[in-house]
């Protein structure tokens, strides 16, 4: 009958060995799935698409990163944004930077 | 060597057997540690893996895409702009956009209605993404109708569904042609959405962009760098936000941890008093605790880390994926390719393993070193 720090030690090394697999399994899932990466890279660059299609509940969440900055709180200006996802995208960076009173419009596309 | 192996052996045996000892609150402790490793590897785990497609999915986009603003707005590219971005050296190809939003009553949902710059589909005809045949039940050669926002109705055949690995960017995308768009939307003639543009040199583009704003002061360049940046700046606020939500239960685990870790039980004392009596040496005291702290953690660690792979990569991560991914109608199924950040892991096993081993050694070290009479009595 084995040790309980033979046991011990068995169970780690498979721990281990799942931990790297995981590694494994991942440049596996990578390799099978050039294919795949290959038609969505056409089909971004056939269709000049700009965006993932994760958020499609607003404008300014289906395409992020082409909606201007009032889109959130478009109905007036203190209007509380009401989609969920919008409340979830982050600030524009400007706003978060320390100090920043105001912030100037940006020259273009910033992060929302 | 073999003496050294078989001295840790016994210790490793002792250390099980100490651990066995107060089973329930050891084993307790064992599967908090692993859920909060599996809770933080999920995160990373999921958000790194969708940074990365975002990443490599929209290095395809356009470089440059210009819009119009009017007060602030979007607003639509008129006849005679095309011409002026011509003009600008640097610039190669230009392509004027055709898409808009449509809202579906019958769903509750938004389409993007795009017309695609080659191979377009024929007058009357879509090609609809996987999303939305799932939510109309559409095939190919079904015909669909849409009421447009000037009332009318307007019937489609469907000709094709676009691949399902391409969800991820074209779930709920109707493409037509030209002349169906415009009939849909009473899109002007000769305006456009926005323009797409190809630089010749990739260390252009911000010349491009400065020279297309000076040239067309109310032109607003989003350049395909700005994208990609959207697109990470949305993943690590989402990621901190489901972090933040989590903080508390880190806090409770730090706080049990280094309650159990830090402030030896009575029994405890007594236990290390009576292995100092009968001649154990205050190193193998530490050497055994540092065996605990290595066993539980390491588990903790080993077990955390592979269910949260598998969770992420085998089952979608269907625990966090409303909350990392959006909310919406149309949902897009896909799986994500995994990739896995090295630093990221390196960083979640040193601030995992080694705070709960150093919180078990500290108490340990300061009771071994104290006479085994005072120890044992407490």
């Amino acid at each position: 009958m084995t040790r309980p720090a033979d046991r011990a030690m068995i169970f780690l090394g498979l721990g281990g060995l799942a931990f790297f697999g995981c590694f494994v399994d991942a440049a596996w899932l990578r390799a099978a799935a050039v294919d795949d990466d290959a038609q969505r890279l056409q089909m971004v660059a056939q269709l000049r698409l700009t965006d993932l299609a994760l958020f499609t509940e607003a404008r300014y969440t289906r395409h992020p990163s082409q909606a201007d900055l009032h889109s959130a709180f478009q109905d007036h200006p203190l209007a509380i944004e009401h989609f969920p996802t919008g409340s979830l995208i982050g600030p524009p960076a400007g706003l978060q930077k320390v100090g920043a009173g105001e912030m100037k419009y940006p020259a273009a596309g910033t992060a929302p | 060597m073999k003496l050294w192996i078989e001295k840790q052996r016994y210790l490793i045996d002792f250390t099980l057997a100490s651990l066995a000892r107060r089973k329930a609150r050891n084993i307790g402790l064992l599967l908090v540690y692993t859920l909060l490793v599996f809770m933080l590897a999920s995160v990373t785990l999921y958000t790194h893996a969708l940074r990365q497609e975002a990443a490599r999915v929209l290095v395809a986009s356009p470089e440059v895409v210009v819009q119009r603003m009017v007060a602030g707005r979007h607003d639509l590219i008129p006849p005679g702009y095309m011409e002026k971005i011509g003009r600008i050296r640097g610039v190669q190809t230009r392509t004027a956009r055709l898409w808009g939003y449509y809202y579906d009553a019958v769903t509750k949902a938004n389409y993007t209605f795009m017309v695609p710059a080659e191979d377009a589909p024929a007058k009357g005809e879509i090609v609809v993404g996987p999303a939305l045949e799932r939510s109309r039940g559409l095939a190919a050669n079904n015909g669909i109708s849409f009421r447009s926002y000037s009332g009318k109705l307007h019937t489609f055949i469907v000709a094709a569904v676009l691949p399902q690995a391409t969800e991820l960017v074209s779930a709920d995308l109707v493409l037509m042609s030209e002349e169906s768009f415009r009939a849909f939307f009473d899109y002007p003639v000769g305006h456009y959405t926005d323009i797409a543009l190809t630089v010749a040199n990739p260390q252009e583009v911000k010349n491009v962009a400065l020279k297309l704003s000076a040239a067309l002061p109310d032109a607003r360049p989003i350049l395909r760098d700005e994208v990609l940046r959207t697109y990470a700046a949305i993943f690590d606020w989402r990621e901190g936000i489901v972090l933040a939500l989590f903080s508390a239960a880190i806090l409770a685990f730090g706080i049990l941890a280094w309650e159990k870790a830090s402030g030896l039980s009575a029994e405890e004392k007594r236990e290390i008093g009576i292995l100092k009596a009968i001649g154990w040496e205050t190193g193998d005291v530490i050497k055994m605790k540092f065996w605990e702290g290595m066993l539980i953690s390491l588990t903790a660690f080993l077990v955390g880390f592979v269910a949260a792979y598998v969770h992420v990569f085998h089952f979608a991560a269907s625990m966090f994926e409303p909350v990392l991914k959006g909310w919406a109608v149309l949902y897009p199924h896909f799986q994500l390719t995994p990739h896995i950040d090295g630093v990221q892991v390196a960083t979640l096993f040193f601030f995992t393993v080694f705070p709960y081993a150093a919180a078990v050694l500290v108490p340990i070290w300061k009771a071994a070193i104290t006479d085994p009479d005072s120890v044992m009595r407490g």
